[in-house]
């Protein structure tokens, strides 16, 4: 049954020959003198920087990645808990809340995270607020979309089997959105490696946006693209644990294959 | 509520009852002097034109709406959709169980309760099995004992079968017939279905286009177990037919 479930993450692999199709046109742009390979480290440098680099890489990773999974979590549960607050307030209420979350999206997170490290510090603490606040939005939409679509009919039945208010929402409303919070988080997963690195360029000592500038300033531009390669690789590695996570935790849901839901 | 029923004669009473909703653009009047009783234990179809108000008297009956003018008395009842509107994320036992939870009784002994029932509508083997796993008619079942289980006096059956196959729907009602035999209801049975009217109901009520209103009611004075090929069965049709302004 699970290996039915996980068999359609196969078709990921898919997106391999591209990618290696890809690093060779780089490789050899970079090699045919295309682009000074200072400037533009070519694919093998990349792989050899990650190598000798690999110490610093990966205490530098373990910091932006503990950032990360605090920073989606924690937007998870106040997404949540937000969502259901917003659903169960007066209709008048969301109409008048809905536009400002949308504007506080809208505000370039690379100028508020400064702001918040002067505010909240050089550690962790302000990470995981700018984090948050970046994976908040898309686990807020997608949680309510899911609490609003719940089929009316399915309420007035509810009604009609003396189903309370709270009791409603415990057997029929909170299941509902579920889905929507992992739907959130999977999108949360992609942009909250862009907010860490923001955060920590603002002001930081550790993580991988902090090992990023530093190269920059030394023009290491190989340890650069390390840092960028490994960043991507754990966004999508959450991605797909995500998706294992939805098909084990809400199986009713039909999910598209992989390759379109992203 | 319930202390009161023994004492009427009738389980639903609805009384020269008028319904108008607010659409965006006109007022539209579902229902008008519309008035219908089912005495208890009686079994009524409703047949009637799409959109003559058929849902709107099944949601009075059930207490989701209330009349413009008129009276509606009932004991209290349960409403069977037409869609199973079963929770996709429940079990076949856990959804027909739900009704149970609802009035309190504790997770693992509202299932135990479900479970024979489920063994009863030929469910057994499928007590785990998701909705999206069921036929059609299984998760018409499920829903059906979910009504069931509410303990209601009165079922309200909003056109149940009518997303079914033919001959599947034609199983369910001979299935419907036998569990309404052994486990007595008032029941109010909303259908499009002429024929399926006949077989099950002891009376048929015929209705006009909307605004709807009672323009005929039928008896079906006829034994149980009812055939579809009894001419018997096939006149008092055609009698429905004729009330409902479609000649054969």
């Amino acid at each position: 049954m699970l290996a039915g479930r996980v068999a359609g993450l196969r078709y990921g692999w898919r997106a391999l020959p591209v990618l290696v199709v890809l690093l060779g046109i780089w490789e050899l742009y970079v090699d045919l003198g295309g682009a000074d390979p200072l400037i533009l480290p070519p694919p093998h440098a990349v792989a050899s920087a990650l190598y000798t680099d690999r110490a610093l890489l990966w205490s530098n990773f373990l910091v932006t990645a503990q950032e990360i999974l605090i920073g989606i979590a924690i937007s998870a549960v106040v997404g949540l808990a937000f969502s259901i607050s917003l659903h169960f307030s007066p209709r008048t209420l969301r109409p008048a809340v809905y536009p400002l979350l949308v504007a506080s999206q809208a505000v370039p997170i690379a100028l508020l995270a400064p702001i918040l490290v002067l505010w909240l510090g050089f550690g962790l603490l302000s990470k995981i607020v700018v984090i948050a606040i970046v994976c908040f939005f898309s686990i807020v939409v997608t949680t309510l979309a899911d609490l609003g679509s719940v089929d009316p009919d399915l309420i007035k039945l509810m009604r009609t089997l003396d189903a309370t208010r709270l009791q409603t929402f415990r057997y029929v409303e909170f299941p509902s959105a579920l889905p929507g919070v992992l739907t959130g988080s999977k999108i949360a997963v992609v942009v909250a490696p862009i907010a860490a690195v923001l955060a920590e360029q603002a002001g930081s000592s550790a993580g991988l946006g902090y090992v990023f500038t530093e190269a920059n300033n030394q023009l290491l531009t190989a340890r650069m693209c390390a840092a960028v390669a490994i960043l991507a690789a754990f966004a999508i590695t959450l991605f797909v644990l995500l998706t294992l996570a939805e098909r084990l935790a809400v199986p009713w849901v039909r999910q598209p294959p992989i390759e379109n839901a992203a | 509520m319930e202390a009161l029923a023994p004492a009427q004669t009738m389980a639903v009473a609805v009384e020269n009852v008028t319904r108008t909703f607010a659409g965006r653009r006109q007022r539209v009047t579902a229902l008008e002097g519309m008035s219908l009783r089912a005495g208890r234990g009686e079994i009524v179809a409703v047949v009637g034109p799409s959109g003559c108000g058929k849902t709107t008297l099944l949601e009075l009956i059930c207490g989701l709406q209330k009349p413009d003018a008129g009276t509606v008395e009932t004991a209290p009842a349960a409403l069977m959709p037409q869609r199973d509107l079963l929770l996709p994320w429940r079990s076949a036992t856990d959804n027909a169980a739900l009704a149970l939870q609802l009035r309190g009784v504790p997770t693992e002994e509202a299932r135990a309760q479900a479970k024979p029932w489920l063994v009863r509508f030929g469910l057994d083997g499928f007590e785990h099995a998701r909705p999206a796993q069921l036929s059609g008619g299984m998760r018409q079942r499920v829903s059906f004992l979910r009504t069931l289980l509410a303990g209601k006096p009165v079922l309200a059956l909003d056109e149940p079968f009518a997303a079914l196959d033919a001959l599947t729907r034609q199983e369910m009602q001979t299935w419907l017939a036998h569990v309404l035999e052994s486990e007595p209801r008032t029941v109010v049975l909303v259908t499009h279905d002429v024929e399926e009217a006949v077989v099950l109901a002891d009376r048929v009520v015929v209705m006009s286009r909307r605004p709807g209103r009672t323009v005929a009611e039928i008896e079906v004075p006829l034994p149980r177990p009812r055939r579809r090929t009894d001419p018997a069965v096939g006149e008092l049709r055609e009698q429905a037919l004729r009330a409902l302004g479609v000649e054969e």
